[in-house]
């Protein structure tokens, strides 16, 4: 367990100490790049304000995360049950998938109204984190053992039963990556999204690094992004730890006891 | 008779798979189903369950829908249901309650000698365990069709004696009509009451064999002479098979 967190942290000791160091000796301007002191100084004195900050990216990512689940899983399951309707859906989906979320920004603003921005960032980072998802859930909707299929063929079982004693389980460990990597995304989407909504409204992490830029407060904008870092770190563990949870009891004794 | 093919004929793609292939089997009896790789002998055992349709010939079947049970060359268990849940699958979804297809289930696993790996789950098995529990859900519903499609071709050599003596003793007990399909003629001889040879694909019939003897086999059945001599007439059913078509 030390081993494991002990050359990280000397490597960022490493880098830190350097970093101090070659703020001093250089003379460098507090604008272009303050030591890390500063930054620790302003993390201390704005703590407040960035926590809030952080709070707000937050709660729209956790809301774009949840609409894209909803939105990823409905339209996988729909189209798990039509192959044509696959076939029709898939192009548009990869079709909003590789257009660059903030070549889409304005228009959602335009939509939202001036006066919500959070819902167009919400939007925005929904459509970033929904493509992992309904992937995942189509991918995982075929995996079932080829054998397994041919059992419930065997026992003539309904459609129904098909679905959730067999194709819902065997996705369910595909749902989890999907989910995983889609908390990253939503994270970045909201970031993105709210870094082009510009606009104070929002109140994000995002807005403070805009903001701090703005002024000049280099300090600021590191400490922003120090938060921001650590909220990514925290999200990640949180669901990584998430997902080892339910697959452990997804192999261990099934969902009915 | 509680199976039979007439004249089924399989064709994929236009390409004959099988046939044309006559079949008959009845209540008690094991038909060991040998022929080399892609003669069609999974193909026959799938028109036997009634996954496939033939392109020609008939297929008729006593044993009704949850009467037929299957058995593949993998354990195919749900990996995320215990040994217990999966055994009781096939009652779930013929509509019985939970409890009482656990209930059910349990026995089923205790035949086969699982009773203290109820709870595990398939990734918890061996090899030979799982492949117990995938017998003891093809059993537990009582079927009057067993079908076997290579059921110990993943096994070790232990495992593999072991398990081939657990079914016979199965099968005597619970008398469904087993269709066994394998490559391996040692393992046809010991298990069948009868041995049907195929043709290279498209498979026809090649030849038959009935093994003498009660299907509870005897210690040191493998080194009787009459043992022997049914392993030599099968290899040279099969051998003959072979030649008969140009490589």
């Amino acid at each position: 367990m030390i081993g494991r967190w002990l050359s990280p942290a000397i490597l960022i000791a490493v880098l830190l100490t350097g970093w101090e160091a070659a703020c001093r000796l250089l003379h460098l301007p507090a604008y272009v790049l303050p030591p890390p002191s500063a930054v620790v100084a302003r993390l201390a004195s704005d703590a407040p304000t960035l926590l809030i900050g952080a709070w707000n990216t937050l709660s729209m990512a956790l809301c774009a995360l949840a609409l894209a689940s909803v939105a990823g899983c409905g339209l996988a399951l729909i189209t798990a049950l039509s192959p044509a309707l696959e076939r029709a859906v898939r192009p548009l989906a990869v079709a909003a998938q590789v257009t660059p979320v903030v070549a889409v920004a304005p228009l959602f603003l335009i939509w939202s109204g001036l006066d919500h921005p959070a819902r167009a960032i919400v939007a925005l980072a929904a459509i970033v984190a929904f493509f992992p998802i309904f992937s995942g859930a189509s991918a995982g909707l075929k995996s079932a053992d080829p054998g397994l299929e041919r059992l419930f063929d065997l026992y003539g079982s309904s459609r129904w039963h098909r679905l959730v004693r067999l194709r819902l389980p065997a996705a369910t460990p595909f749902l989890l990556e999907g989910h995983r990597v889609a908390a990253g995304l939503a994270v970045i989407g909201a970031v993105v999204a709210e870094f082009v909504a510009g606009s104070g409204a929002t109140q994000g992490l995002a807005w403070r690094i805009l903001e701090s830029g703005n002024r000049l407060q280099t300090d600021r904008m590191f400490a922003a992004l120090a938060v921001l870092a650590a909220l990514g770190l925290v999200l990640h563990g949180a669901v990584q730890a998430l997902e080892r949870r339910l697959l452990a009891w997804w192999s261990g004794s099934g969902p009915a006891r | 008779m509680i199976a039979t093919l007439h004249g089924a004929v399989a064709d994929y793609g236009g390409r004959r798979a099988l046939g044309p292939f006559d079949l008959a089997l009845s209540g008690g009896e094991i038909v060991a189903l040998v022929g080399p790789s892609g003669c069609g002998k999974s193909t026959a055992l799938r028109l036997l369950a009634g996954l496939e349709k033939p392109t020609a010939g008939s297929v008729t079947r006593q044993a009704g829908r949850g009467e037929t049970a299957l058995v593949f060359q993998s354990p195919t268990l749900a990996p995320w249901l215990s040994a217990l849940d999966n055994v009781a699958l096939p009652l779930v979804l013929a509509g019985q309650a939970q409890a009482q297809a656990r209930q059910t289930a349990a026995l089923a696993l205790k035949r086969v000698g699982l009773n203290a790996a109820m709870d595990k789950s398939p990734a918890q098995l061996s090899g030979g365990m799982a492949m117990r529990a995938s017998l003891a859900r093809a059993l537990v519903a009582d079927p009057r069709l067993l079908l076997l499609d290579e059921p110990f071709a993943a096994l070790d050599e232990i495992t593999r004696r072991q398990l081939a003596d657990d079914v016979l003793a199965l099968v005597a007990d619970l008398k469904p009509a087993v269709l066994f399909v394998t490559h391996n003629v040692e393992e046809a001889v010991y298990m069948a009451s009868r041995v049907v040879v195929m043709t290279p694909g498209p498979g026809r019939q090649a030849g038959e064999l009935a093994i003498e003897g009660a299907l509870s086999r005897p210690a040191g059945f493998r080194t009787t002479p009459g043992f022997r001599a049914a392993a030599e007439t099968v290899s040279a059913m099969l051998a003959q098979a072979m030649e008969a078509v140009p490589a």
